[in-house]
């Protein structure tokens, strides 16, 4: 595998990283309040659809986007009603939603587009297009860093390097602010944050607001940057996947950004080498398409060490004496 | 001098339901004063400071702070009127360090960064004035709980609180600890605080305050000085009628050794070793009670004998050796050995809330030939007996129909207790046999431990209730890390030397 190979690989996790990164995030800041989120998935799906669709029709991504965020927070919506407002168990709830996406997007693409569920390709406006960082084409003279910089880090979409910079920004949020330190306190411990006079309905319902947003991105990257329009079911479980980064990060952001770069990295192996020779035995093209999914389950099950959740995690909060 | 009560509550009524919680409750709180709200579980003197503290919202009635009508629809308001309270389960972040805990709605601004300047300096002003030590960047998981009251205190004091609630502060703390309790709040009221002090303990009551009011089933039956008042004096007012106060009990005649445990020793699912190779005996006819700060290892001493826990080392019943690991270690094997076990955590592992309580009356003795009927329960059987236990155990109200959560907390004990004494057992293990149960009924639960006694059993007492331990114990000895610190007799010590060996201090001879 020479250099360019190499390099290439890394550009393709990086791409594939990011829808996984927003919905981590997403489910970040949710958990952190103490809301799990199970229906990433389907908030993804549902943004992906509502991007493409309106992105088709109106010509311009930017509209798409929004239309995108705007689908992923109605779900967002319900699942804080379920959740929030009438104590209901969050686990359902989640799964609802995604069941409610999956058919959703499904039957109303087939009613809109009569492409079997599917939206037209988008092109040009309808689009992301990839930005070229100033000075790519000189840095490719520097060795080693220059071609990094220019082919790994460069050329990207707007949404890959908005996804890079909310890490930081999510960092900062949860640890450098108000409404971070009373975000992570009422996913511990709501009745402190009760106690001490602020709303705990309030403070989940911002958090599961931005996980809406969050969400939004990742389904609009998906049908509008990374691909080119919506496909029936084209999140493929990148919403679970994103939840295995985010217990895998111990729900912490920059770790966040290393699990969904992780999960990013074997999916692009897997798309790069459908079957791989390792010399001695060859890897089948399922087992390579599985990666990503089997890392997931290892995660899952528990093989990477103590991760503590929110302690309130899950618990509707309800006054008590 | 006519100085404004710096509380005061007027005509105060909240119901949950059919329940009146609170019935047309009138109080006044004298500024700089420390007053006592004493009552039986369940009198209504937590859901009355909640109200203060905005939690719920009173049905009647009006609030007056230093004179001023004051509407308290929310915490914020509370605080903002210069109350702070320390609530029975602290409301504290676990994983967040002490200063964050004390921000945490106090900030100053959208950035966290001044407010933690700003707290870190004022923590350690308080900590000069009221002798509140706490390093500011200690976790509060990493504290212990006498800590984590303190950071509460803090938290009140830092939203400049003037008027102090505290709900049964003492309920976690060593007898030490409590001490420096009562020595914080005395020095907060010399500075001219006013505390107000929830706890259903006569002798805090008696040490601590000023004033007193006694609330019964959600009326206030009295608000007396407390010089002027003794502990017996409360407790009829607290329950409605006397009550004996301390257990009447002859000396006790041991006969055999019933219960020899050698060198127990209990590791838990974490690896952590609970119990350090304690050995002790109990006598047929006597009462051993074990004395510890919660967390010292009496639970898992309670879980091995009473067969929930796998442990190492030797233990005998009547001279014969129980099976500690194996096959006959579980807690029916131990109960065919003659051992009956109220445990400590009487709604998860006593009863089963959901079910009635004449099915409650027959577990763990369900294969018993009495209430089966070839391969069928025979539940006729087992409500008649039921309804018997029930009436002699003096379970109120007398329905056997009844699901165990639908019981008082007292009630429910004595659901327990009248299942396993009733079973005639050689060894009874007993753990917190009155905690959250009203005083009428502790009266009750003392007399019935005492009367197995008399019949010649043995008994194992667990308590953290150290007054408890002292008057009905015939010997006590005193559990700290897993270990046992030493055994003392009753008439030859006293709380503070028994309070210093619960610290891990050892006693005079030991």
């Amino acid at each position: 595998m020479d250099y360019l190979t190499l390099l290439q690989i890394l550009d393709s996790a990086l791409r594939l990283a990011t829808p996984l990164l927003f919905a981590c995030l997403a489910g970040l800041f949710s958990e952190r309040a103490g809301i799990f989120d199970i229906g990433l998935e389907g908030k993804m799906l549902m943004a992906a659809f509502f991007s493409a669709a309106t992105a088709y029709s109106t010509g311009s991504v930017w509209l798409g986007l929004l239309a995108g965020i705007a689908g992923s927070m109605v779900l967002s919506g319900i699942h804080g009603l379920a959740s929030i407002t009438f104590r209901g168990n969050q686990l359902i709830s989640g799964v609802a939603i995604n069941f409610l996406a999956s058919g959703l997007t499904v039957l109303i693409g087939l009613s809109w587009f009569k492409l079997g569920g599917q939206t037209p390709s988008l092109s040009g406006d309808a689009r992301f297009q990839g930005i070229d960082l100033p000075f790519a084409e000189a840095a490719m003279s520097v060795p080693l860093i220059g071609p990094l910089y220019a082919e790994v880090l460069s050329g990207h979409t707007l949404l890959v390097y908005v996804a890079l910079l909310c890490v930081p920004a999510t960092w900062y949020i949860l640890y450098r602010t108000r409404f971070g330190l009373r975000l992570r306190a009422v996913g511990e411990n709501p009745a402190a944050v009760d106690t001490a006079g602020i709303s705990v309905v309030g403070l989940r319902y911002a958090a599961v607001a931005i996980c809406g947003v969050l969400c939004g991105l990742a389904g609009a990257y998906l049908a509008t940057g990374l691909g080119a329009s919506f496909v029936k079911e084209m999140t493929a479980g990148r919403g679970y996947i994103a939840l295995a980064a985010l217990i895998f990060a111990k729900w912490r952001p920059w770790y966040a950004l290393s699990a969904t770069l992780l999960f990013g990295l074997l999916e692009a192996v897997s798309n790069r080498y459908p079957s791989l020779d390792l010399g001695f035995i060859t890897l089948p093209s399922q087992f390579m398409q599985a990666l990503p999914y089997i890392l997931t389950v290892v995660i899952l099950a528990g093989f990477v060490g103590k991760a503590t959740p929110p302690r309130a995690g899950g618990q509707p909060y309800v006054k008590e004496r | 001098m006519s100085t404004a009560p710096a509380i005061e509550l007027k005509g105060i009524s909240k119901a949950f339901g059919a329940v009146q919680a609170n019935k047309d409750i009138s109080i006044r709180v004298m500024p700089g004063t420390i007053h006592g709200i004493i009552g039986e579980n369940g009198a209504g003197k937590s859901t009355l400071m909640s109200i203060l503290y905005g939690f719920y919202k009173a049905d009647k009635g009006d609030i007056y702070i230093s004179g001023q009508k004051t509407a308290i629809p929310d915490s914020q308001a509370a605080i903002a009127a210069g109350i702070g309270m320390v609530f029975q389960h602290f409301k504290l972040v676990q994983n967040f360090t002490v200063l964050e805990n004390v921000i945490l709605g106090a900030e100053d601004g959208a950035l966290l960064a001044p407010s933690l300047r700003k707290a870190r300096k004022e923590l350690t002003a308080l900590a000069a004035e009221y002798e509140l030590n706490v390093n500011p960047d200690a976790l509060i998981e990493e504290i212990g709980v006498g800590m984590q009251q303190r950071v509460e205190i803090l938290k009140a004091l830092y939203r400049q609180a003037d008027i102090l609630i505290l709900d049964e502060p003492t309920g976690v703390l060593t007898p030490a600890e409590a001490d420096q309790l009562f020595r914080i709040l005395h020095r907060l009221k010399d500075e001219g605080k006013t505390i107000i002090l929830i706890t259903h303990k006569l002798r805090e009551i008696m040490e601590a305050t000023d004033t007193v009011s006694v609330m019964r089933r959600g009326e206030m039956t009295a608000t007396v000085k407390t010089s002027e008042t003794s502990p017996e004096h409360l407790a009829e007012l607290m329950v409605g009628r006397k009550v004996l106060l301390r257990v009447d009990k002859t000396p006790a005649q041991p006969g055999e050794k019933v219960l020899e445990v050698e060198n127990l020793r209990v590791v838990d699912a974490a690896g952590v070793e609970r119990v350090k190779g304690i050995s002790l005996e109990v006598r047929a006819g006597e009462i051993l009670g074990i004395a510890g700060v919660a967390g010292n290892g009496q639970s898992e001493l309670l879980e091995v004998l009473g067969g929930m826990e796998n442990g190492t080392g030797t233990i005998r019943v009547n001279g014969k050796e129980l099976d500690l690991t194996g096959k006959f270690s579980d807690a029916r094997s131990r109960r065919k050995r003659g051992i009956a076990h109220v445990p400590e955590d009487r709604q998860r592992e006593g009863l089963i809330m959901d079910f009635k309580a004449w099915e409650n009356t027959a577990f763990g003795y369900d294969d018993d030939d009495a209430y089966r009927a070839g391969l069928l329960m025979d539940n006729a059987a087992i409500r008649e007996d039921a309804q018997g236990k029930i009436e002699r155990f003096d379970v109120r109200p007398a329905n056997s129909e009844l699901e165990a959560k639908s019981f008082s907390g007292g009630n429910q004990q004595k659901i327990v207790l009248a299942r396993e004494i009733e079973r005639d057992p050689d060894l009874l293990l007993i753990g917190q046999p009155t905690r959250g149960v009203d005083i009428g009924a502790i009266e009750f639960i003392h007399q019935q431990i005492v009367a197995l006694r008399d019949k010649g059993k043995a008994i194992l007492l667990v308590s953290v209730e150290l007054e408890e331990i002292l008057s009905l114990s015939d010997r006590i000895a005193v559990i700290f890390d897993g270990k046992l610190m030493g055994e003392r007799l009753p008439a030859e010590t006293d709380e503070k030397e028994l309070g210093l060996m619960m610290a891990g201090m050892t006693g005079k001879d030991s």
